[in-house]
């Protein structure tokens, strides 16, 4: 995975720096307090929420377990209605397959509906490296693309912009990039929303290529599904001649019927509505409406590694609604860029180090990142025991052992530094070890509050006091931080 | 090995811990739709629902359709509108705005200079307030419902509107290319404050017919 920020510090060092910006804190903490009370009253709503949160789990671990079969459905399905399909087993042949693409069509530049893909395999980079400029579509990532900046949120990624940031982007790049900003822009975010509308739309009209990710496909039909807002998405996705698709292969349902599960859960999960503004679904390509060509571009870069993992495997359930980020208070005082990845926050911090491994220090960090008060697990639609994962990784980061890695089985070493959680979790392996069942079917992190010895023994008590610290939501992140280090102590 | 075979090869690698022939059909529990209610009280919820999402929408029997959509496009102050090959062309009766052709040819430059876009619709879903536009004849081309900047869209009630989106999709044929419209475009994307109107249009007419 080539989406290392690169010079990233690991996740303490990151977040410390984080936590004492204000702008950013005041910034997150209004965004996730409003989200989360939005959200809970839009589940709420639905009297069968448990059920379609076990249907959606269901789906997508009965798709995992015969992701092969429902590959190579969908490559016929996609095939069948005029697609093509291509493999790209990493981020440079993904990148590689769509700048080929690309100027094949003789174009030289392209929009783009945001897409974690993408940015996960660092598209934008790699098609600038071939002269072809791509433009960011979304609001937000607009935002980012012109302020040089990274995105901190899988959905809101300028959630860390301020109105008069924003403003103050738009103002000086906006002329730089085609359209200026109006004379006098102000701040407020209609104002905003309106000269993003003005500068994008010459983009729109001219528009021979799109490149897009995806929300779901469906194997059956070879149907792509891409949930949106503003409408920047259906421009990409209907106005240019050619489609450019690159999607994760975890995103492919078996049937045309699991849309029914994922079209209620993820807008109340994510947006907080019963419906987003926009849903396109596309089958190959249709005569005389919308693009002629489509490609899929099917890209594994670390998910196969992940699924060989039988307890991380869960990850790839993951829909990207960002329910997870909204509640977590390591996310609301650290911000997303701590995290080192485009995924950030709980769900960044079991999917990062699986999808590039444990290797570099942020990654290595990153399933530290959390205090397992366990509010990601409660409110992720497809039930992905987040805490479960982080404790399974923990345990890969200080005691090695074998994981697979670019398909081949390897044997991790203990990382370096680790000894203070080497001799914790040995200590812990202890405890949880009396009560027997461990995997009894209830969740990890209340079973490690009650049953976890408030402290451990030698150097194991500073791992206790950042792991096992129900409180950390009223501690000052900061103050967590310095007293603990994050819980690395005993090696400094 | 192509990256094809690669990756088919890791996953069935990966998942050797997965029972040869293990099939585990899925459970569904859920409901397939939210509340009872008849026609009328599920017309009523779309309309509630569609408004919530700042849609602006209008009731009349199929006989008063060409009056309210002259109405419509007058306060607008449209001068043209694009109109679907197969839309039913007395809606448009009473309206005096110059017609344009959804046509193959058209360029998304000369869409963007059309005031306003009448369309009928596929289905509608109620507990969510949304439209589903399948690109029949009476919808067009997807980018027409796009470009403009004015959508009236005609759901005729109650036989085009479903509770939920289970029986949305029961209905849906998805080898068309399907447009799922909750009032108009929309984002939180400055500080979670919602402004309505980016790039799709920034006025959606839902006309509840019958
Ligand atoms: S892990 Fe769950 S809550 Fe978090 S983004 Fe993914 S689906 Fe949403």
């Amino acid at each position: 995975m080539s989406g290392t920020f690169v010079g990233m510090p690991a996740f303490p060092e990151a977040a410390r720096a984080a936590v004492s910006d204000e702008t950013l804190r005041g910034n997150l903490r209004h965004a996730t307090h409003t989200i989360r009370a939005k959200r809970a009253k839009a589940v709420a709503e639905v009297a069968d929420w448990a059920q379609l949160r076990e249907a959606g789990k269901r789906i997508k671990d009965h798709t995992l377990r015969h992701l092969d079969r429902y590959l190579v459905r969908l490559e016929e399905s996609v095939t069948a209605a005029g697609g093509t399909v291509h493999w790209a087993a990493d981020a440079d042949e993904a990148n590689r397959i769509v700048a080929d693409l690309v100027k094949a069509t003789g174009e030289r530049e392209v929009v783009k509906v945001k897409s974690m893909a993408t940015q996960e395999i660092g598209l934008n980079e790699a098609l600038e490296a071939e002269g072809i400029r791509a433009y960011e579509t979304d609001l937000a990532e607009l935002i980012v693309q012109l302020g040089k900046d990274r995105p901190s949120h899988i959905l809101v990624p300028a959630i860390h912009r301020n109105r008069g940031e924003i403003r103050d982007i738009f103002r000086r790049e906006m002329g730089r990039w085609g359209r200026p900003a109006p004379d006098g822009l102000s701040d407020a975010p209609a104002d905003l929303a309106e000269a993003a509308r003005l500068h994008l739309r010459e983009k729109f009209l001219r528009a021979k290529v799109g490149v897009s990710g995806a929300n779901f496909m469906v194997a059956e039909t070879g149907t792509l599904v891409v949930v949106e807002s503003e409408g920047n998405g259906r421009m990409c996705l209907t106005l240019p001649e050619t489609l450019i698709s690159v999607v994760g292969i975890e995103k492919v349902v078996p049937t045309w019927r699991d849309l029914e599960v994922f079209l209620q859960t993820l807008p109340r999960s994510s947006t907080a509505e019963r419906m987003n503004p926009y849903t396109s679904m596309w089958t190959g390509t249709t005569d005389g409406d919308g693009p002629r060509v489509f490609h899929l571009v099917l890209l594994d870069n670390g998910r196969t590694d992940t699924l060989a993992d039988e307890v991380g495997r869960q990850a790839l359930r993951c829909i990207r609604c960002s329910a997870c980020l909204n509640v977590c208070p390591v996310y609301e005082r650290a911000g997303g860029h701590a995290y080192g990845s485009v995924y950030p926050g709980p769900i960044g911090a079991i999917l990062s180090p699986q999808l590039r491994g444990t290797a570099s220090e942020v990654d290595a960090s990153l399933p530290y990142a959390s205090s397992l008060c366990g509010a990601c697990y409660e409110v992720c639609p497809v039930a992905i025991d987040i805490p479960e994962v982080l404790v399974h990784l923990r345990e890969r980061v200080a005691e090695g052992g074998e994981a697979v890695r670019d398909g081949n089985k390897v044997l991790l070493r203990p990382a370096k530094g680790h000894a203070a959680e080497r001799a914790a979790m040995r200590a812990a392996r202890w405890a949880f070890a009396r009560p027997g069942a461990l995997r009894a079917g209830q969740r990890l992190a209340s079973r490690t509050r009650r049953l976890h010895p408030r402290t451990l023994p030698g150097p194991g008590r500073a791992w206790t006091a950042g792991r096992d610290l129900p409180a950390v939501p009223s501690e000052p992140f900061r103050d967590w931080w310095q007293r603990t280090r994050g819980g690395r102590d005993g090696e400094r | 090995m192509s990256s094809r075979e690669r990756i088919l090869g890791r996953v069935r690698r990966a998942l050797a811990d997965v029972p040869p022939g293990e099939d585990s059909p899925v459970e569904r529990g859920y409901l397939r739709r939210h509340g009872e209610g008849g026609a009328s009280k599920t017309v009523a919820l779309l309309a509630e629902n569609l408004a919530e999402y700042r849609a602006l929408v209008h009731r009349c029997a199929v006989g008063e359709l060409p009056g309210v959509v002259a109405g419509l496009l007058a306060a607008r102050g449209a001068r043209s509108v694009l109109v679907p090959a197969g839309l039913d062309e007395g809606w448009l009766a009473r309206s005096d705005v110059r017609r344009v052709a959804d046509r193959a040819e058209s360029t998304p430059a000369e869409l963007d200079r059309v005031d306003s876009v009448i369309t009928g619709c596929a289905v509608a879903v109620a507990e969510t307030g949304t439209i589903v536009l399948d690109g029949s004849p009476d919808q067009g081309r997807r980018r027409i419902t796009l470009v403009p900047d004015h959508h009236i869209c005609v759901v005729r009630v109650p036989e085009q509107v479903v509770s939920s989106v289970p029986e949305a999709l029961e209905r849906l044929d998805p080898r068309r290319p399907l447009t799922w419209i909750s009032g108009p475009s929309a984002t939180s994307d400055i500080e979670l404050d919602r402004v309505e109107g980016v790039h799709g249009p920034r006025t959606l007419e839902v006309v509840l017919a019958g």
